[in-house]
């Protein structure tokens, strides 16, 4: 049944707002320095691609929110947000 | 139960975020749970962060290097199955390495710590990674569980460590276990 698209979703991982983010603290202080000006601030996430056997559907998409609150965002710390590509 | 230092899965999505799931911890859970003794170090604690058997979690060093040091540290909590052989107060040097260990939790969880007694351990002097209220160490309620950053195992005999001061660790669960 190869051929038909295959069915990718996106799952977007943030550090909560209120987190201290140094990785993206060190990205920003770097930009002047190369030149860059008018960032005010830099926070650094992960994103994550799930490539499905089946279709994107509604289903589909509550299992990829349980993957991404099981597994791959840790909710004391990180938001997620998860949509089809 | 001890959960080690070390690298578990490679610390791989987050610290301890896999090995959470390795096989032997649906056990280990249920068995901290009931009341089993586990001390989970360094890479243990974020384990049982991970596996929210202690509130909270570990993040990256707020300095984003490796920290490598000989720490001083004050046991706060000497009630836990754990830490029975200290006194409350205590003083202690303790080596401390690691990447991910700055201890965050939400203003609520870290105010029930505080006022609960359940932060085991603090950092003196330096905090080394950012950690909230120098927390160096966590319990839970029933005090069976805790979870400590530094390393007492690297502590325990003077040719290899700064001090012998990580012995009570090990001399508190012995001691309870014995007069079980």
């Amino acid at each position: 049944m190869r051929g038909a698209a295959v069915a990718r979703v996106v799952v977007d991982v943030m550090l909560k707002p209120e987190i201290l983010d140094p990785q993206g603290q060190a990205i920003a202080r770097k930009l002047p320095q190369l030149g860059f000006e008018g960032v005010a601030a830099v926070r650094q996430g992960k994103r994550f691609e799930l490539e499905l056997d089946g279709p994107a559907d509604e289903a589909a998409l509550a299992e990829v929110r349980k993957i991404a609150e099981t597994l791959l965002a840790n909710p004391v710390i990180e938001t997620f947000e998860v949509h089809a590509l | 139960m001890v959960l080690p230092g070390g690298f578990s899965y490679g610390d791989y999505l987050r610290a301890g975020a896999i090995a959470r799931f390795a096989p032997i911890m649906t056990e280990l859970v249920a068995a901290a749970r009931g009341g089993l003794p586990v001390l989970g170090i360094c890479n243990g604690f974020q384990v049982l962060c991970e596996s929210h058997l202690l509130p909270g979690a570990l993040l990256p060093n707020a300095g984003l290097h490796f920290v490598c040091r000989d720490q001083r540290l004050r046991v706060d909590n000497a009630d836990t199955a754990w830490t029975a052989e200290y006194r409350s107060g205590q003083e202690v040097v303790i080596p401390i390495k690691n990447a991910d260990g700055r201890y965050v939790a939400d203003d609520d969880t870290i105010a029930e710590l505080e006022s609960s007694g359940r932060i085991v351990a603090r950092y003196l002097d330096v905090n080394p990674n950012g950690s909230q209220n120098d927390i160096a160490g966590i319990t839970n309620e029933a005090g069976n569980v805790v979870g400590l950053m530094p390393h007492p195992e690297h502590a325990v005999e003077s040719l290899t460590g700064p001090s012998a001061d990580g012995l009570g660790f090990f001399t508190s669960i012995v001691k309870r276990l014995v007069n079980a």
